[in-house]
């Protein structure tokens, strides 16, 4: 595996792709990726090594939440962040050695609007198209067919600070596209958007890759991960901690239902093993954290009930309950333990 | 896939996006065939469509500060009585330096001030041509992506931004041309006589890669939220003191300042257009500017694209 640092490569490496994974077949593959980034508070390691392989025509999503390293992991898979260790492969060619050969090849829709505000709609498209060598007419033609295939037509000569999240979010796509590339990244492409616009968005995604297009994406909703991706890898301060199918996931770490009730005072930490919860061939653990006591269960009809019950035993009162049903959501909460917050 | 679905947000009248064109767009898209010459001439028209686009504004600002600074100097102290005349002439501003001798009575304010105002016209416009822009791209939206993502090596990018800075700066150098020259009062027209047009071209052409060159270090080493310092500790001391309203040479009697002078990048463009419009002032030797125009335009253009780059890759 290596973990040298290499000096950025200067975009003139001849065409062939290097020796690793094929390309045919592997769109992206990183090796124990690294991100550290310093400063004179210290250092911070924002990403610790993350292994990816990602097949050609696969959805694949980055799951994790605010500050887990999704963002800052796309960014050195599209060339703008330097790795401090590692590599990455992207459509056969490495980021830092050949990272033109990289931006030849993909399509990125970054988290913040990117969108050139002194252009139009219709001239944001142009332009992109022709800085991917289309002729003056070529890039007028595939502009013309991207507005009218994203709904933008009656916006084709607003200027692009005059357009909603929505319409900014369809048109940064429609930019991504320009290009036919080989990878289509996404990062968090539908924060701050409405539900109904961010539902429209799938479809257009859902669509992509239903016509054989790979894309990366990174979110940090799990429900968008679950309508969305094929795999994906659950992410947490700069390490993956699992990956896999949605299902894959849900029937491994996640299998089991989440029970949690937070009381209005602190829980003994030995309380789930007095009650006899550990017990149980149905629980798969169960843990106190601080006033709360959660529960993994496979069989969770009446846990929830009979927790109350054992907690009023105790003394203690009842602030508030959930029950997940297995999600994302709750491999998460098995595999590190915290509460998902987006 | 075949639904259809109808964006939220679209005003009435628009298309629907539908799920068979956005098919058809994967499959018809064109093959792209990027190389370096195409990419760079694609960026800089987009640099032209957006002059174009602001193009009033620009105009504006290029013609607005010399033709005032003209006016009040070369028309309306005149007419008042304060009229400013060199070398052996009358008014404030009078001196007798080696560099304000002048073949034949006095040397008029107007003739100093034309290729002092155009060299100052030639670091203003870099300055918005290059620096200015950057406020925008490298805020928390960092629009540069859009730019940093085009298949080219990132100091590519930088050398475009640069060059397009750079013919910014050149045209408004060449608008206030005609201002300096006409806007004066009776007997204050400015003695100008082009030796060497070449040598002219020159200047202009260096002065403003290497003005530009400048505006790029400064926007990529300046936090964009501290951009209008900028003004205040850089641009002001850089004019005031870059030999716009007094040649070089008549800092003689002020021998630290006019050493000091010369780490001004906007003393040797003055200094060039003054030795090639109007020659009968003293100026610096030629060699010893094109010296400094083309060492500044390959050291500010090597560090700056070096700054940018490590700005624009995290």
């Amino acid at each position: 595996m290596t973990t040298a640092v290499r000096e950025p490569g200067t975009g003139e490496t001849p065409e062939t792709p290097l020796p690793g994974p094929d390309p045919e077949i592997t769109a992206i593959n990183t090796k124990n990726l690294k991100k550290t980034y310093k400063s004179p508070r210290g250092n911070v390691e924002a990403v610790r090594g993350i292994d990816l392989d990602v097949p050609r025509g696969e959805f694949f999503g980055l799951l994790g939440p605010n500050g887990a390293g999704k963002s800052t992991t796309i960014g050195m898979l599209t060339t703008l962040v330097a790795p401090t260790g590692g590599t990455a492969l992207v459509a056969g060619r490495d980021v830092v050695a050949d990272p033109v050969g990289v931006k030849r090849r993909i399509g990125v829709v970054t988290q913040n609007n990117t969108l050139d505000m002194q252009l139009t709609v219709a001239e944001n498209l142009q332009f992109r198209s022709r800085f991917f060598g289309l002729s003056s007419r070529e890039a007028s033609r595939r502009a013309a067919q991207l507005i009218d295939a994203f709904g933008l037509g009656d916006r084709r000569k607003a200027l692009a600070h005059a357009l909603s999240g929505g319409q900014a979010r369809r048109l940064l796509i429609a930019r991504a596209l320009v290009h036919k590339p080989d990878v289509l990244f996404l990062d968090e492409p539908t924060a701050g958007l409405d539900p109904q616009t961010r539902v429209n968005l799938w479809e257009i995604l859902r669509v992509l890759h239903a016509e054989g297009q790979t894309v990366l994406l990174t979110t940090h909703h799990m429900e968008e991960a679950e309508q969305l991706c094929d795999r994906v890898a659950i992410v947490d301060h700069g390490r993956v901690l699992a990956e896999g199918g949605v299902d894959e996931l849900k029937q491994g770490a996640g299998a089991a239902t989440v029970v949690t009730v937070r009381f209005e005072e602190q829980v003994q930490p030995d309380f789930p093993e007095r009650m006899g919860l550990t017990a149980r061939p149905s629980v798969s653990s169960a843990e106190v954290d601080g006033d709360q006591v959660r529960v993994f269960s496979a069989e969770p009809d009446g846990l929830l009930g009979e927790l109350v019950e054992l907690g009023a035993r105790e003394g203690l009162h009842v602030r508030d309950a959930a029950q997940l049903r297995p999600s994302l959501e709750t491999v998460f909460l098995a595999l590190t333990g915290r509460e998902y917050r987006e | 896939m075949t639904a259809t679905a109808q964006p939220a947000d679209v005003g009435a009248g628009a298309s629907e996006f539908t799920a068979a064109s956005i098919a058809a767009l994967i499959s018809a898209a064109p093959e792209p065939r990027p190389t370096l010459a195409k990419t760079f001439a694609a960026m800089m028209a987009r640099e032209f469509r957006v002059l174009g686009r602001n193009a009033i504004s620009t105009f504006t600002r290029a013609v607005l500060q010399p033709l005032l600074f003209v006016f009040v100097f070369s028309y309306v102290l005149p007419k008042i009585g304060g009229g400013m005349m060199v070398a052996g002439g009358t008014g404030a501003g009078g001196g007798s330096g080696p560099g304000l001798s002048s073949a034949g009575g006095g040397v008029t304010f107007a003739t100093i001030l034309v290729p002092g105002l155009m060299a100052s016209m030639l670091l203003m416009q870099a300055i918005f041509g290059t620096t200015m822009p950057l406020v925008m791209e490298f805020s928390w939206q960092r629009t540069i992506e859009d730019r940093a993502l085009a298949p080219v090596p990132i100091r590519v990018l930088a050398i475009q931004k640069i060059l397009a800075g750079a013919i910014q700066s050149f045209i408004g150098a060449c608008i206030v041309f005609p201002i300096v020259l006409l806007v004066h009062a009776a007997g204050q027209a400015p003695h100008v006589h082009v030796t060497n047009w070449v040598l002219l071209v020159a200047i202009m052409v260096f002065g403003a890669t290497s003005a530009s060159s400048l505006g790029l270090l400064l926007g990529t080493l300046v936090d964009p939220r501290k951009m209008q310092m900028l003004f205040a500790v850089i641009l002001l001391p850089l004019t005031m003191l870059g030999c716009v309203y007094y040649p070089w040479s008549a800092l003689g009697s002020i021998k630290w300042l006019q050493i000091a002078s010369l780490v001004n990048p906007m003393v040797y463009m003055a200094e060039g257009l003054r030795a090639v419009l109007t020659p009968s002032m003293g100026h610096m030797p030629l060699w010893a500017v094109l010296l400094a125009l083309v060492g500044g335009t390959v050291v500010f253009g090597s560090l700056a694209t070096r700054t940018f780059r490590n700005r624009v890759v995290n």
